[in-house]
């Protein structure tokens, strides 16, 4: 089967004007269709700048990143990108921040609109005349399919709510829900945990996980927790610290009684699965 | 009804119908603080003025020099009677009113475009910390050469004086906007616009309407400024030509009418500040 994203002899550098710091170097990997894949390593190893070159936010200095076999920048895929932090905009209701995405894509779509991964837009493009203001209100058909996602996900009682009055955990899912409404073909999940409290994390994790192998899609996520990887993903890419390079790769394959995190974390091959895991970042430690 | 993740404490299941004597007796205290500041206010004003008063009846000060209460209020009447008090406040407002829009359009104009274009920042920045600091009231004689004995003088100068250091702080405030949020919204397939009126703007009002408040105090200057140069109306005409002909009872009517003017206009921007809160 063809992967659905491939990544070749990816190399990236930060210039600044005390130095350059070379954060990725010539990383190669693909991902499957409907693979939940993790990326761990130790921090400052490039698995931020990883993801941020996987969506676009950043152009690879070195190398080539495919999808579906089309480079990224060429690709009509969309990605969906869940940060550390849930980020909703504090002025606007759940409903409303959910559909962030798509008002954004929807004034796109305008005769005007700018390609969508073109990198840099110019000035004089980035603020036209009032004449093609994005449309305020959505179309019936995406309020609907958010509506649905708000419901489904147990937020509907919230679509007025303001994010402040919601919990970490909510928050995160309706980040979840913003991100989903694009209906992306790959998800990139940066930490997407980390900002929440541990049994709240468990939880979401558990949550998150379920929606996105209940959904079909492909998904690469980023921690520098090893134990959450485990319990998630079907493969484990582990990369050295700074610059980053691919050490291993790992298949994590665990019985049918065991597909939800939290039933993984209790499995019997959890813990052969984590000293693995361990032991590939520990022996990257004593090498240097 | 509460979501299972939801364990934050709910304050509606606390606060019950009926508050606790302890809660109670604390809220009897906070209305008898607020009675007792709004009192002692009150009581200093009518103090001063009933002294002012007194010691120009007994004439243990000249009311020649310093006015009184009642001599201000005579001149306050008299000038509502013949309507030449609304002509002065209003001319005067309607500076401030012009030049204090004029100066919130320019500054916030003018920092979204420094934001927009790093180079243009950076080359400009010396120039406006140089305007910034430079006093203003000195450019008042160049505005009258250059642009006349006229209300566009007046409003020159009162944009003078507030615009440069506005953009200043805009811009700054601008630069701060968090970084991840503008990520969000390029990962999300936004443009710098979109990163400009969804992220930027909506969270810049607070600091928009904070430099609002200080905006209209530093116009109410400037216009003041320009009146006392160049002026035939308005409340900076009248405390000039008050002091030139020694009516101290219409200067200090005017610095009075300049008071309420300036507070007023403050309130009013809480007000919005408020509005805009929710």
């Amino acid at each position: 089967m063809k992967p659905k994203l491939e990544v070749k002899d990816l190399s990236y550098s930060y210039h600044e004007l005390s130095g350059e710091t070379i954060a990725l170097s010539h990383i190669s990997f693909d991902v499957r269709d409907g693979e939940f894949f993790a990326v761990v390593g130790p921090s400052g190893c490039g698995k931020s700048t990883l993801l941020s070159l996987l969506c676009g936010l950043l152009e690879p200095e070195e190398g080539d990143i495919l999808i579906d076999g089309v480079p990224r920048a060429e690709s009509s895929a969309v990605i969906g990108y869940m940060l550390q932090r849930d980020h909703l905009l504090e002025w606007r209701t759940i409903l409303s921040n959910t559909a962030l995405g798509l008002e954004i894509r929807n004034h796109q779509r305008l005769p005007f609109s700018l390609s969508r991964r073109s990198g840099a837009v110019p000035v004089r493009r980035a603020f036209l005349p009032s004449g093609i203001m994005p449309r305020r209100s959505l179309d019936r058909e995406s309020r609907e399919n958010l509506l649905a996602m708000l419901r489904t996900y147990g937020l509907s009682e919230f679509c007025g709510a303001k994010p402040s009055q919601l919990s970490g955990g909510m928050r995160q899912r309706a980040a979840l829900i913003r991100t989903l409404a694009l209906k992306p073909d790959i998800l990139l999940l940066d930490e997407p945990f980390s900002a929440l409290d541990y049994q709240t994390r468990l939880e979401v994790c558990d949550d998150i996980s379920s929606i996105i192998k209940t959904q079909k899609k492909t998904a690469v996520l980023i921690t520098h927790d090893l134990s959450e990887a485990i319990s998630v993903a079907d493969r484990i890419l582990v990369l050295s610290s700074r610059p980053g390079r691919v050490k291993a790769v790992l298949t994590i394959t665990f019985g049918p009684d065991a597909a939800r995190p939290l039933e993984r974390r209790n499995a019997p091959e959890f813990s052969a699965y984590f000293d693995q895991l361990w032991k590939e970042l520990k022996c990257d430690e004593t090498s240097l | 009804m509460k979501h299972p993740y939801d364990n934050t404490p709910d304050a509606a299941e606390n606060a019950g119908s009926c508050p606790s004597p302890r809660q109670l007796a604390y809220l009897e205290a906070e209305r008898r603080h607020r009675v007792q500041v709004r009192i002692v206010r009150a009581m200093i004003l009518i103090l001063f003025l009933a002294l002012w008063e007194l010691f120009a009846e007994l004439d243990l000060i000249d009311s020649f020099i310093f006015s009184s209460p009642g001599r201000i209020l005579a001149c306050f009447l008299q000038m509502t009677a013949d309507g030449s008090i609304f002509l002065h406040t209003g001319i005067t407002l309607l500076e401030t009113l012009i030049s204090f829009f004029l100066t919130v359009a320019i500054a916030v104009a003018a920092a979204v475009l420094l934001w927009a274009s790093r180079s243009l920042s950076e080359i400009l920045e010396p120039y406006l910390v140089m305007l910034n600091s430079l006093p203003k009231s000195a450019m008042a004689p160049l505005l009258i050469v250059w642009l006349g004995n006229s209300m566009k003088t007046i409003i020159a100068a009162a944009v003078s004086v507030a615009v440069f250091g506005s953009i200043l702080t805009l811009h700054t405030g601008f630069m701060q906007t968090d970084a991840d949020k503008i990520r969000l919204i390029t990962s999300l397939g936004g443009s710098r616009r979109d990163v400009l009126t969804k992220v930027l703007i909506p969270a810049s009002v607070p600091l928009i309407i904070s430099n609002m408040k200080v905006n209209v105090g530093l116009c109410l200057v400037g216009v003041i400024i320009g009146e006392f140069l160049s002026a035939r109306a308005g409340l900076g005409y009248l405390i000039i030509y008050a002091s030139q002909v020694f009516k101290m009872d219409l200067l200090v009517m005017s610095i009075v009418i300049l008071c309420l003017v300036s507070t007023a206009l403050y309130q009013l921007i809480t007000v919005l500040e408020k509005r805009a809160a929710r």
